[in-house]
């Protein structure tokens, strides 16, 4: 169906103008489960293909747009559904459609590590790509491109192990091939933006 | 930390060794990211029941390289490496899929020749990844020989794709609106000889494989996927063909010229191990049909769109002799291809699955956001449900089975 009957179909929902292939819906977040449900049920989008989501910058609002893909195996068509994530700017919310499509359970995930939406009604809402105790969500726009410096090895490892474990050098360090590994990240790494407003202390002190 | 997904049949079997008579407790196993059977950095925490596995969690995340992050700061061109690195058995086919989807965003239309040339790099890539893993499939299962005559014929493979672009893995052989460079001088007719010689090599193994009854006992009736899971958890290529999914977006949604060739998509009924492996093997053979298609016809031409200035380099010649090529050429290389704003979603049938970019464009030469859709990490999120129940020496072959790359699951 086209976005055009859709929107007469659901009158919440509003055709997406940004698209430039397929057809391209945007409904509010707290519709988003009964429109996605009767898509599936009444229209025949059986396949969820993409979860995903983005970020607008800082202090836009609405922050984080929510983006799903659904594909129509009978007649090859895909859809677009976009909702604007609830919330404020640090913790988004969208539900969950893990009860309709079990696909969509990584992908949640996975937008949960890289965007920090936190979606409703997921069992099991946890990092996917980054490790459980990665405090910063890697996607969002004032994430710097060269990263944040972590804590290597951890402080409850080093507390646990007495101190018995050091960081050793990989192999290659201090090569040609390699950044050098002590001073800020913004010499380390080449082609990093100046990110000097936020670097606390250079490594290797 | 225990994942508690509530299962269909697979864990009812399994949870008869729970409720059942247990010798003990259950134990827990680590199949770590470092495991020659897991395909990669893949990292699978099990409990186990003596043999049986009674849960399944999969760890993944060792190889995420922030693929989608470096596209927010990278022209249109430069992100064009990155994708060989997605499924990096494959790495032609990541380069055409991605280029098609920024050339939908531009709204551009390719040439015959730029067409032919795509689809032949494709169709290479399938035989190469299809080879790996059916060849690494029967090495998991036991099968050594089988693995060594893949190989061989993939190091064909890598030797002509050598030829054509420089490169045996990393190839990076298309651009926004075209391809790196035309194709060598005699290297159709090279192909034209490989593909003799890969079908002797397909029947080699499907004479080692197809009717092995060791193999055949490993892979029947193991990891039934069914046909509503496998939509349910977003399968697509040729595992959701194999639980009797006709999809296949060559024949079903053309892209790039492929309504224009002949072959057959192979369907299975079962949707078990041995399914996938039968499917794959057909698909290796109509794959060696399409390239000897490509072969016949390549038509002459450009292999590059003429009317895209704003996208495409001109050629050398011309940037240094002429000055309005020279300030196109400084142009696209500082900012990048000029791309309309909008977003765009486009799948291509990848050997792996439908890899699928979106990419939104607020005009420019940069996305602003891109968002890469492996199919490997959607095929791997059914793990949990159908690894319990099995034992875990089944484990090698349902994860061989499902023939995943961890570098476009974790990107």
């Amino acid at each position: 169906m086209t976005a055009k009957e859709l929107c007469e179909t659901f009158d919440y929902a509003s055709e997406r103008a940004l698209s430039r292939d397929h057809e391209a819906i945007h409904v509010p977040a707290d519709k988003l489960i009964a429109c996605v449900t009767a898509l599936r049920d009444e229209q025949g989008y059986d396949l969820l293909l993409d979860v995903t989501a983005i970020d607008w910058g800082m202090g836009t609002s609405p922050r984080f747009t929510g983006v799903y893909h659904l594909f129509h195996t009978k007649s090859i068509a895909y859809l677009r559904v976009s909702a604007d994530a609830t919330g404020d700017a640090e913790n988004p919310v969208l539900p969950s459609l893990t009860d309709l499509y079990p696909a969509a359970n990584w992908h949640e995930r996975e937008t949960y590590d890289m965007l920090g939406i936190h979606y409703e009604g997921h069992p099991d809402l946890r990092r996917i790509l980054m490790w459980d105790g990665y405090n910063y969500y890697p996607l969002r726009k004032e994430f710097p491109l060269a990263g944040h410096e972590t804590e290597m090895p951890e402080p409850d490892v080093v507390a646990a192990t007495e101190g018995a474990i050091n960081p050793t050098a990989a192999p290659m360090m201090g090569g040609p091939f390699v950044s050098p590994q002590t001073g800020n990240m913004s010499t380390r790494e080449p082609r990093a933006r100046d990110e000097s407003w936020h670097e606390t202390k250079p490594k290797g002190n | 930390m225990k994942t508690d997904y509530s299962f269909g049949d697979t864990q009812t079997r399994a949870a008869l060794y729970e409720d059942g008579e247990l010798a003990g407790e259950t134990m827990t196993l680590n199949m770590g990211p470092s495991h020659p059977a897991t395909h990669g950095v893949l990292r699978l925490e099990l409990e186990l029941d003596g043999d049986y596995v009674t849960k399944c969690d999969p760890v993944v995340g060792y190889l995420h390289r922030g693929d989608e992050k470096i596209a927010e700061n990278m022209t249109y061109n430069q992100f064009v490496p990155y994708t060989d690195r997605l499924d990096y058995l494959a790495p032609l086919a990541n380069n055409v899929t991605f280029v098609l989807a920024v050339e939908k965003l531009a709204g551009l239309d390719m040439p015959p020749r730029a067409e032919c040339i795509r689809v032949l790099c494709c169709e290479l890539a399938r035989l190469s990844s299809h080879l790996l893993g059916m060849g690494v499939y029967g090495m998991d299962a036991g099968a050594w020989t089988a693995f060594m005559y893949c190989f061989t014929v993939r190091e064909q493979i890598y030797t002509l794709i050598e030829e054509l672009c420089g490169a045996r893995f990393t190839t990076s052989y298309t651009r926004i609106g075209g391809m790196t460079r035309d194709l060598p001088d005699g290297w159709l007719e090279k192909v034209r000889r490989f593909t003799d010689e890969a079908a002797k090599t397909i029947d080699d193994l499907d004479k080692l494989m197809t009717r092995n009854k060791v193999f055949l006992d490993r892979t029947k009736d193991v990891a039934v996927i069914s046909r509503e899971d496998a939509l349910a958890y977003g399968f697509t290529g040729a595992n959701a063909r194999a639980s009797g999914i006709d999809l296949d977006l060559r024949r079903d949604k053309p892209y790039c010229g492929y309504e224009n060739y002949d072959f057959e998509v192979p369907l299975g009924s079962v949707g078990d191990c041995y399914d996938r492996y039968l499917v794959r093997l057909e698909e290796m053979r109509q794959t060696l049909g399409i390239i000897r298609q490509c072969c016949d016809r390549m038509p002459d031409g450009a292999w590059f769109a003429e009317d895209a200035k704003k996208i495409y380099k001109p050629t050398k010649d011309k940037v240094l002799t002429s000055m309005e090529e020279l300030i196109q050429n400084f142009m696209l290389v500082t900012e990048g291809p000029q791309m309309p704003k909008g977003e765009v979603y486009f799948e291509a049938e990848n050997p792996k699955g439908w890899l699928g970019f979106f990419i939104h464009s607020k005009g420019g030469g940069v996305p602003y956001r891109l968002k890469i859709r492996g199919p490997s990490f959607c095929n791997l999120s059914i793990l949990p449900k159908i690894v319990p129940g099995w034992m875990m020496s089944d484990i090698p072959i349902i994860l061989g089975s499902l023939d995943f790359v961890l570098g476009e699951c974790d990107r």
